[in-house]
């Protein structure tokens, strides 16, 4: 009897931990897709039927199904356009040739992926320039108090007010026969980036300036060079609040480039949301909804990427996801 | 040398918007090479400030601190502070945490195979040397507090600030940790200065206790000397005459002549006055 109870003590941890790890997550998904089915049944629009989840995971395998037909007509047009550029050249070895990209309708996969780049550029953009200034502004009160007005000023500055001064100055600015990247592309970066400052120039502060005063005190007696204290002492301790400026600025920067796709008609998921709504077919909902989905799904997997990165580069390793 | 460390009318008031407040005044000391001095006084007196003011975290008000012949102005490691919140970064293993502080000390003087050997016989000094790729979670308050005094013993200080080192600490733990600064003084001959509260701690490992007045305006009450033979056992000094003596020259101190009495209204009407000093 006795030797059994250092056996059984840990199955009942490891089943506790089952329950909490998995189960009651499963539970609570259960239940929202009950909800949804249920409610959706009983919500009527002009499209019809607000779609249930059934319909959803319909749509799923229609876009994906969609994507490969794409995929598909794309390779047979790269296909054929290097078949006549071949015979030319063998009627003519002088002839000249021509390269037209493929111009279909990106597909669903398409559009993430453009999503996923613009908002990748705009918040590394922004990161690259926050993070420095904040340090500057936590480490020097003259330049925080120079600057913290300005910051206060744009933070609660709508990103979609900025987004029509942006398309103008791109428009305005940037002009090249052959350019690198598309002007949509670079208005809805910058917009994102624009967003994605302010969490991150107020944290990286909050964070230098809350250095423990002993720490500081340590570093004022060992008579560490500015550089050496800045790398080994304030960089290390403000680790944590740089990273929940960086993770929150992620999220906004996400939530920000979705509303400016919409209203800017840039590709991406936002584009894909607009483009139907204004199609209203009667799946068109059914679509928006894998949509909305995907949009939560990819927003928790940038914030759980952001919380690994935190967890490898702190040495405080009880960040969570909250 | 007689005059190793030299307070000289040392002040520090700090402005509020009721005008000056006065802390610290007129606190004169004169600390030989290699003499371990515990200040005492209770919370408020300014204790810490003198500290700091020698460390150079501080700048006093009026008067200031010379050691040998130098005036202090500045933090730097011929002064190390031994923090009561251990002040280890959280970041740097237990090694690492020396290094930092060895290295920049001794960057031109000792060879990476110097330095190597110098950290871990501080670590060793303290009996640390089990721990030293331990991160500072990892390990207990008191052995915290161990690395604390390895990193400062490590700059080589000519003399070693201590503030409330075992403040934080449990009983049992402090007296071990005692036990090794007593025996650290005792090998390394260092002149220290360590702020505590504990009446028992001050008399076991001071050569001279420096008894502070209540403040605001605190300085100096009184200076008793302990002529204990060293080394000392804290059982044997349990029933010993003269410890039981000294002991009780600071409890009347403490809680008969300088008992915490409620702050006058007006604080600014107190003006400096340097009763009883020694």
């Amino acid at each position: 009897m006795i030797k059994a109870i250092p056996n059984f003590v840990p199955d009942i941890n490891r089943i506790t931990n089952l329950l909490v790890e998995a189960v009651y997550p499963a539970i609570g998904l259960t239940m929202f897709l009950l909800v949804w089915h249920v409610a959706a049944q009983n919500i009527n629009t002009s499209l019809g039927e607000f779609p249930g989840p059934v319909h959803v995971a319909n749509q799923v395998s229609a876009l994906y199904q969609e994507h490969q037909d794409q995929r598909a007509k794309q390779a047979s047009f790269y296909q054929r356009q290097d078949e006549r550029n071949a015979k030319k050249l063998a009627k003519n070895p002088e002839a000249e040739m021509k390269f037209r990209v493929y111009t279909g309708k990106p597909s669903f996969l398409d559009q993430i992926y453009t999503s996923l780049i613009t908002v990748a550029t705009g918040f590394l953009i922004a990161s690259l320039i926050a993070v420095p200034l904040g340090v500057l502004c936590g480490l020097n009160d003259s330049v925080y108090r120079s600057l913290n007005p300005i910051f206060q000023l744009f933070k609660p500055v709508s990103p979609l007010a900025w987004l029509p001064l942006v398309t103008m100055v791109v428009s305005a600015l940037y002009i090249s026969a052959d350019p690198m990247f598309e002007k949509s592309f670079l208005t809805s970066a910058i917009t994102v980036a624009l967003c994605c400052l302010w969490p991150t120039v107020l944290n990286t502060i909050v964070g230098v300036t809350g250095v423990n005063r002993d720490l500081i005190n340590v570093s004022r007696v060992i008579k560490l060079r500015t550089f050496t204290h800045l790398t080994r002492i304030i960089l290390p301790a403000s680790v944590p609040m740089v990273f929940a400026g960086l993770r929150l600025s992620l999220a906004t920067g996400w939530m920000v480039l979705i509303a400016a796709e919409m209203l800017a008609q840039n590709p991406g998921l936002g584009k894909f949301v607009w483009d139907e709504f204004q199609n209203g077919s009667s799946d068109s909902l059914s679509r928006i909804m894998v949509a909305v989905l995907t949009i939560g799904a990819i927003g928790f997997c940038l914030d759980f990427l952001m919380l690994t990165l935190q967890r490898w580069a702190s040495w405080d390793k009880t960040a969570t996801i909250r | 040398m007689e005059r190793y460390l030299d307070l000289s009318q040392i002040g520090k008031s700090y402005p509020t918007p009721n005008g000056d407040f006065e802390a610290l005044c007129n606190v004169n000391l004169i600390i030989k090479k290699g003499e371990f001095i515990s200040l005492i006084g209770h919370s408020g007196c300014g204790k810490s400030t003198i500290l700091d003011i020698v460390a150079g975290l501080q700048q006093p008000t009026t008067g200031g601190a010379i050691l040998e012949g130098k005036e202090i102005l500045d933090p730097g490691p011929d002064r190390a502070v031994v923090f009561q919140s251990h002040a280890l970064m959280p970041w740097l293993t237990v090694y690492q945490n020396v290094e930092l502080a060895a290295k920049n000390v001794f960057a031109h003087s000792k060879t990476k195979t110097e330095l190597q050997e110098w950290i871990l016989h501080n670590l060793s000094l303290v009996n640390m040397s089990h721990a030293v790729d331990k991160m500072p979670s990892e390990i207990s308050g008191g052995m915290k507090q161990r690395v604390g005094i390895a990193r400062a013993l490590s700059m080589e200080p000519k003399v070693l600030l201590m503030d409330e080192p075992f403040g934080a600490l449990d009983a049992l733990t402090k007296a071990q940790l005692q036990d090794v600064t007593m025996k650290l003084h005792q090998q390394l001959g260092n002149t220290v200065i360590m702020v505590t509260h504990d009446v028992d701690e001050a008399v076991l490992l001071a050569d001279r206790i420096v008894m502070m007045s209540n403040g605001p305006s605190a300085t100096i009450g009184q200076i008793v000397e302990v002529s204990l033979p060293r080394p000392r056992n804290r059982l044997a000094l349990a029933e010993d005459a003269s410890y039981n003596h000294c002991r009780r020259l600071i409890l009347d101190f403490l809680y008969a002549s300088h008992a915490t009495q409620e702050l006058p209204a007006e604080a600014d009407d107190i003006s400096c006055q340097n009763d009883e000093a020694a």
